[in-house]
C-alpha cells in the first residue's frame, strides 16, 4: 500500500534505504552510508542540475546526517535552497536548514535575508513556513532583523501565521529577554485572540513571563479563570476535543500558570478553587489524558493556598493514581504525593504500602521517584532508615549523574537530621567510600568543619568524642585499596588536627599512616599537599608538648622527594615543615597553636594596619595610590570597550542600508535610535569621560608607581596572613579569601550556623507560603511554632537529645514511620490556637491585591467579555468545514490520496516512486496479514494504537 | 519545553531527529546511542519515563517504534505521551493509516507535520484538523496561492484539491 504522499524520491535513495536497512552491522552501515556521502559530494556540486534533483540530494544529506554523519558539506547548498522562488523547494531548502544548523552557526546570517523576504510574503504559506525557521535559527544577534516583521504578523489575518508568530516572539525572548521586553503588551492582547489555538499558543510566553514575574500578571487571573471555565464547559470548537476531553492541552496550560499566580495568595487562589473543582469532578479517570489534567490539578492544588475540599479531592485523586496497576500512574502518584505532602502530611500514612511497594519495584525510575518523595518526607524520627536505604541504591548503581545527586542528599539529610554523631560520621564515610569523587569539595569541607566544630556548642566531651571516633574510623579505612581524592583530604586533614589528641595513638603510628598516604597516592598532588601538612600540625604538637620528635625513615625519605617536586606548592610545604621541626617549643606554639581551625580569622581586606607605612611613604614623596578603574591609562580602554558593548547590545549587525556618505555626526543618531533606543544616550557619557580624562591625565605618570605598590600590598597579605592555616587546607589558590579554605574562614563566618540556617531557611519558606502550611510543617517536625525563630532552635533540640531516645528506635523498619507519623498528627489540635497569627498575618497582603482588582477589574471584564464572544464566533465556523471534511473524508482516504501525490510529484518520479513502493509494499507487507492482524490485536490490548482500525499499522518491514 | 524528539526503531535505527535545544553534532550522537541503550532495554510493564541527566525522557513504543521527547523534570510526563500519540494521530491520519516504511520513506513529510504540532519545543496546535489541514495545504500548494482571506472555501478547496 502507498502512502499517500507517495514515494516520489528515485529509486537510488530508495534503493540506500533499503541497504541500510538491511545493514547487519553497524560497520557495514557506516560504509554505505559513507559511499552516499562521496556520491552526494560528487553531483551537489555540479553546477547545473535539476531543482527536482537537487531537492531529492538535500533530502537524502538530512537522511545521512540523521544517522550521525557529518554532512557539512551541503549545508551551504541547502542554504541555497532557500532562496528559490517555488514554495516546494523552498520548504525543503527550510526544512534541512533548520535541521543542519545550531543557531551560532556561521551561515544563518546567509539566511536572514530570505527570511526577511519571506515574512513579508503575501502567500500566507511562505510566512508560516519562514517562521518555522525563525523559531530555530534566529539568534540574539539577528533577532533585530527580523522582530519588526514579526510583530507586524501578530496581526496576519490568518490565524496559522498568528499562532507562529507568537510563539517566535516566545523564542526571542527566551534567547534574549530584554530584545522583546517593550512587546510583552501583544502576549496579553492575543490572549484575546479569536482563534483558540492561538489563544492556547499565546499561553506559552505568558507562562513565562508569569513564572519569572508573578506579580505584574495577577490581574489576569480572572481572565485565566473564565478562559478554564468556558474550556471546561465544552464552548471551544469541537476540534479542539482530545479523546473526549475538551481541549486538555489548553487546560492544562491554564492549571499551570493558576498554579503559579495562586501560589501565596489567597486572595487569587479563591478565585480559582471553583473552577478546580470543576476540572476534579469532571476529569475521566479512565483515559491518559483525563490523569493528565488530574495530575496537573493536583499540582495546581498544592501550589495554592489550600482549601480542604480541593485537597480532600486531590488526595482521592492521588489514591486512585497509587492503586492502579499502571506504572506510569504509580509513577505521577508518586510524585503528585511529594507535592501535596508539604501542605497535608497526613495522607501520606495511608499511602505507606503503596509507596513501600514502588521503592521495591524492579522499575528504576519509579523507584527513584519513590526516593525523590522520601527525601522529601524525611525527618529526624526516620532519617535512618531513609539514609540507610539511600545509600544502598547508591552503591548498587552505576549512573554517575544520579549517583551524585543521591550522594548530596544524602549528605543533606544526615547534616540536618542527624540523630548522632557516630551515626553521622559513619554515614559520611559510607557515602564518600562510594561516591567520593562526585560528591561537591564543599560537602568535604563542611564535613571537616563539623568535626571540627561538633554539633552541641555546649558540650565539649562529645566533640571530642565525635573526634575520636572519627579518626578511629579513618583509620580504619586508610586500610582499603583505593579510596577517592576529597574522602582523603578529609581524613588527612582529620588525623592532623585530632590524630593524636585523644593520646590513643601514636604521633609515630599516625605519622606512618600518613605517610603511606602520600606513597600511596603519589600521582594526586592534592592528597599529598594535605599529607604533609597534617604531619606539619603532628610535629607541631609534639614540639608544642615539649615530646622529643622523631621523624620516621620513610617521612624523611618523602620530605626529601617533596623538598625537589615539581609542584612548588608541595615544596614549600616541605621547606614549611622543614623549618617548624628546626624550631624551639615556644616558637611552634606560636606559629602552630593546636586546635586552633574553630577561630574566626579576621580578615582587614582595608589592609589598615599598612596605614603608617603608606603615610610615611607619601611624606617621603611617593605618588598616591590610585585605584584600577581611575586610572586614566585603563580608563582608554574600558571607555573603548564601553562603547564597544553598547553598540554590540544596539546592533551587532545592521540589516538596514548604510546612509549615504556625506552626513556628518548627527546623522549617525537617527539610524540608531531607528534599531533601538539603547544607544541614544551612548554619546553622553562618551563625552563626560572624555573631559574627565584629560584632567587626570598629568598624574598618568604615577601609574606604573601605583601598580608596583598595590602588587607588593599583595605579597605583604599573603605573607602575613595566617599561614599556618591557610596552608592547612589550601593547595593552591593565592588569595587570601580563599586559602583559608572551608572550615575557618570562607564558611567559618558563614557556615558555622549552617545547619540551623539551613533549616531556617526552609521552615521561612514554608512560613511565606502560607501561616496555614506553617501549622502544618510544626505538626511534621514535631515543634512548637510560636515564632519564625523557634523553629529552628526547637529544631537543634532533638538532635541532641535523639542521641539518647532514638537510639532504641535505630534501625527498625521503614513501617515505623507511620506510627511515628500518628503520634505526630495528634498535636494539630494544640496548634490550631495559633490560628490568630495566621489571620493576622495574611491580611496584610490582601488588601494591596484587592486595590489591583479594583482598579483592573474594568478592563478583565472587557477581556474575558472579548473573548468569550469570540469563541461562541469561533465555534459555529469550524462545523461548517467539519461537515465539509466529513463527507469528503471517504474519498479522501483513496482517491484524493493518488491526485495529491500525482500533482505534487512531476511525472518521472511517480513512474519510479509508484512501482517500487509497489513492489516493496508486496514483498514484506502482502504475506503475512495474519501476522500483522495479531500484532495488531498485541499493541491493540496494550492500548497503543490510534483509533482507526487498520490492520497494518506500524507493522514492521524490516523487522 | 520539549528538548528533542527522537524516532528510534526497536532495532535502534534512528528514524527521525528533532533537536529544540542546541546540541553539536557530536553530543546528538551521544544522546542517542546513550537514550537506546536505555530504552530500547526497558522491560514492557515499566514506566514510560526515564530519569536522564537531569531531564526526563518520555517514550512510547508504536509496533517497532519507539518515540521519545525529551522535557524538563518538572514538565507532565502523562501530557507528553499524549502529545506524542497525537503526533502519531495526525501521522496515521495523514499517510492513511500510517506504517514505519511511511516514515522511513517520507521522513521529510513527518518532519513538516511535527513542525505543525511542535514549534520551539512547545505544543503549538492541539487540533488534529488544523495539522492535518495545514499540512495538506502546504502539499498540494500551487505557487499561485495567494492570501485570500475572509473566503474560508478556497482553503478547503485546496486543501481537499
Amino acid at each position: 500500500m502507498g502512502s499517500q504522499g507517495g514515494f516520489y524520491q528515485s529509486k537510488e535513495f530508495l534503493d540506500l534505504v533499503k541497504s541500510i536497512g538491511e545493514a547487519r552491522s553497524k560497520a557495514e552501515e557506516d560504509r554505505i552510508v559513507l559511499g552516499e556521502i562521496e556520491t552526494l559530494k560528487r553531483r551537489i556540486s555540479d553546477p547545473d542540475i535539476p531543482k527536482r534533483k537537487m531537492k531529492e540530494y538535500i533530502i537524502r544529506l538530512v537522511y545521512v546526517e540523521m544517522l550521525g554523519h557529518d554532512a557539512s558539506f551541503g549545508y551551504i547548498h541547502a542554504v541555497k535552497m532557500t532562496h528559490d522562488d517555488s514554495l516546494l523547494v523552498k520548504r525543503t531548502g527550510y526544512l534541512a536548514v533548520t535541521l543542519f544548523l545550531n543557531e551560532d552557526h556561521d551561515l544563518i546570517i546567509l539566511i536572514v535575508n530570505t527570511i526577511q523576504k519571506d515574512l513579508k510574503s503575501d502567500n500566507y504559506l511562505v510566512v508560516c513556513t519562514a517562521l518555522n525557521a525563525v523559531c530555530k535559527l534566529i539568534n540574539e544577534e539577528t533577532i533585530p532583523a527580523v522582530l519588526p516583521l514579526v510583530v507586524e504578523l501578530l496581526a496576519h489575518p490568518k490565524e496559522a501565521v498568528r499562532k507562529k508568530a507568537i510563539m517566535a516572539l516566545h523564542r526571542f525572548y527566551q534567547k534574549s529577554p530584554s530584545s522583546v521586553s517593550h512587546l510583552v503588551s501583544n502576549f496579553r492582547k492575543r490572549l484575546c485572540d479569536n482563534d483558540p489555538g492561538v489563544m492556547g499558543a499565546t499561553l506559552c510566553p505568558l507562562f513565562e513571563l508569569i513564572t519569572i514575574d508573578v506579580n505584574s500578571y495577577k490581574d489576569l487571573v480572572m481572565s485565566f479563570v473564565s478562559i478554564l471555565k468556558q474550556v471546561t464547559e465544552r464552548r471551544l470548537p469541537k476540534a479542539y476535543d482530545y479523546h473526549q476531553m475538551p481541549a486538555p492541552f489548553i487546560q492544562i496550560k491554564l492549571l499551570k500558570i493558576l498554579a503559579l499566580l495562586g501560589s501565596g495568595d489567597k486572595q487569587a487562589s479563591e478565585n480559582m478553587y471553583t473552577v478546580v473543582g470543576d476540572i476534579f469532578r469532571k476529569c475521566d479517570s479512565s483515559s491518559n489524558i483525563g490523569n493528565a489534567v488530574l495530575y496537573e490539578c493536583i499540582c495546581c492544588v498544592s501550589s495554592i493556598y489550600p482549601n480542604p475540599k480541593l485537597l480532600e479531592s486531590a488526595a482521592d485523586a492521588i489514591s486512585r493514581f497509587l492503586k492502579s496497576d499502571s506504572h506510569n500512574l504509580k509513577y505521577m502518584g508518586i510524585d503528585a504525593l511529594g507535592r501535596l505532602i508539604k501542605i497535608s502530611p497526613e495522607i501520606a500514612e495511608q499511602h505507606q504500602l503503596a509507596v513501600i511497594d514502588c521503592l521495591e519495584d524492579p522499575d528504576d525510575t519509579l523507584k527513584r521517584k519513590t526516593f525523590e518523595l522520601l527525601y522529601k518526607m524525611t525527618k529526624s524520627t526516620n532519617v535512618e532508615v531513609i539514609v540507610d536505604r539511600m545509600i544502598d541504591y547508591m552503591i548498587s548503581i552505576n549512573d554517575n549523574h544520579y549517583k551524585t545527586e543521591i550522594a548530596s542528599r544524602c549528605v543533606e539529610l544526615a547534616e540536618q537530621f542527624a540523630p548522632s554523631n557516630q551515626w553521622f560520621i559513619q554515614t559520611m564515610n559510607k557515602v564518600f567510600a562510594h561516591a567520593g569523587d562526585l560528591v561537591n569539595t564543599k560537602v568535604a569541607h563542611n564535613l571537616m568543619r563539623l568535626i571540627a566544630e561538633g554539633f552541641g556548642e555546649e558540650d565539649d566531651t562529645a566533640d571530642s568524642q565525635l573526634r575520636s571516633s572519627a579518626v578511629e574510623s579513618y583509620l580504619h579505612i586508610l586500610g582499603e585499596p583505593k579510596l577517592p581524592s576529597v574522602f582523603l583530604q578529609v581524613i588527612c586533614w582529620v588525623l592532623g588536627e585530632y590524630g593524636t589528641a585523644d593520646g590513643r595513638y601514636s604521633a609515630s603510628y599516625i605519622t606512618g599512616k600518613l605517610c603511606d598516604v602520600a606513597e600511596a597516592y603519589s600521582d594526586d598532588e592534592t592528597v599529598k599537599a594535605y599529607a604533609v601538612t597534617a604531619l606539619m600540625k603532628i610535629y607541631a604538637i609534639e614540639i608544642a608538648a615539649g615530646r622529643k620528635v622523631d621523624m620516621l625513615p620513610e617521612c624523611q625519605a618523602l620530605m626529601e622527594e617533596f623538598l625537589a617536586s615539581h609542584s612548588t606548592d608541595l615544596q614549600q610545604r616541605a621547606y614549611e615543615l622543614q623549618a617548624v621541626i628546626g624550631l624551639d617549643a615556644h616558637a611552634v606554639e606560636s606559629i602552630m597553636p593546636s586546635d586552633a581551625s574553630c577561630e574566626d580569622i579576621e580578615v582587614d581586606k582595608a589592609l589598615s594596619f599598612l596605614n603608617g607605612y603608606i603615610q610615611d611613604s607619601i611624606e617621603k614623596g611617593a605618588q598616591p595610590y590610585i585605584p584600577e578603574s581611575e586610572r586614566s591609562g585603563m580608563l582608554n580602554i574600558s571607555n573603548f570597550r564601553n562603547q564597544d558593548h553598547h553598540e554590540a547590545s544596539s546592533h551587532g549587525l545592521r540589516f538596514e542600508a548604510y546612509e549615504l556618505p556625506n552626513q556628518t555626526v548627527q546623522s549617525r543618531i537617527p539610524p540608531a535610535s531607528l534599531a533601538s533606543t539603547e544607544l541614544v544616550p551612548v554619546p553622553e557619557p562618551m563625552y563626560v569621560r572624555e573631559s574627565y580624562q584629560t584632567t587626570i591625565v598629568p598624574s598618568a605618570s604615577s601609574d606604573a608607581g601605583s601598580t608596583e605598590l598595590k602588587l607588593r600590598l599583595d605579597g605583604v597579605q599573603k605573607k602575613w596572613g595566617r599561614q599556618t592555616h591557610s596552608s592547612a587546607t589550601s593547595t593552591s589558590s593565592s588569595t587570601s579569601q580563599k586559602t583559608v579554605n572551608g572550615i575557618t574562614q570562607v564558611d567559618g563566618s558563614n557556615t558555622s550556623n549552617s545547619r540551623t540556617r539551613e533549616t531556617y531557611d526552609s521552615r521561612k519558606q514554608h512560613v511565606e507560603v502560607t501561616p496555614e502550611k506553617q501549622k502544618l510543617a510544626a505538626s511534621l517536625f514535631g515543634g512548637s511554632s510560636k515564632s519564625e525563630k523557634k523553629p529552628a532552635t526547637g529544631h537543634k533540640i532533638p538532635k541532641p537529645s535523639s542521641h539518647v531516645v532514638e537510639k532504641s528506635h535505630a534501625r527498625k523498619s521503614s513501617m515505623e514511620i507511620a506510627s511515628e507519623k500518628k503520634a505526630s498528627f495528634q498535636q494539630p489540635p494544640d496548634l490550631l490556637d495559633f490560628g490568630e497569627p495566621t489571620v493576622k498575618s495574611a491580611a496584610p497582603s490582601v488588601d494591596p491585591f484587592k486595590e489591583l482588582e479594583g482598579l483592573l477589574e474594568p478592563t478583565t471584564q472587557v477581556a474575558s467579555d472579548e473573548n468569550h464572544g469570540s469563541t461562541t464566533a469561533a465555534a459555529k465556523s469550524p462545523d461548517i468545514m467539519g461537515l465539509y471534511t466529513e463527507t469528503h473524508a471517504g474519498i479522501y482516504d483513496k482517491d484524493d490520496s493518488d491526485i495529491l501525490s500525482g500533482l505534487s510529484n512531476p511525472p518521472v518520479t511517480n513512474m519510479f516512486g509508484g512501482t517500487t513502493s509497489m513492489q516493496v509494499a508486496q514483498s514484506s507487507k502482502g504475506p503475512n496479514l495474519k501476522d500483522a492482524l495479531e500484532k495488531d490485536a498485541l499493541v491493540r490490548q496494550m492500548g497503543v494504537t490510534p483509533s482507526s482500525p487498520n490492520p497494518n499499522l506500524f507493522k514492521d518491514l524490516f523487522g | 519545553m520539549i528538548h528533542f524528539v527522537l524516532l528510534i526503531s526497536r532495532q535502534g535505527k534512528v528514524r527521525l531527529t528533532k533537536w529544540y535545544s542546541t546540541y553539536s553534532q557530536k553530543e546528538r550522537t551521544k544522546v542517542i546511542r546513550e537514550l537506546s541503550g536505555v530504552i530500547l532495554t526497558r522491560g514492557p510493564k515499566l514506566c514510560n519515563f526515564v530519569e536522564w541527566r537531569g531531564l526526563k525522557v518520555v517514550y512510547k513504543r508504536y509496533a517497532s517504534l519507539y518515540f521519545c521527547m525529551c522535557i524538563d523534570p518538572d514538565g507532565n510526563e502523562l501530557e507528553i505521551l499524549e502529545i506524542i500519540h497525537h503526533y502519531v494521530e495526525v501521522l496515521d491520519r495523514y499517510f492513511g493509516s500510517v506504517c514505519e516504511l511511511d516514515l522511513i520513506y517520507n521522513f521529510h513529510k513527518a518532519y513538516y507535520i511535527l513542525d505543525e504540532i511542535l514549534i520551539s519545543g512547545e505544543l503549538q496546535e492541539p487540533g488534529k484538523r488544523t495539522i492535518v489541514r495545514a499540512v495538506a495545504a502546504q502539499d498540494s500548494l500551487v505557487e499561485t496561492v495567494k492570501e485570500q482571506t475572509g473566503s474560508i472555501s478556497t482553503i478547503i478547496a485546496q486543501a481537499s484539491k
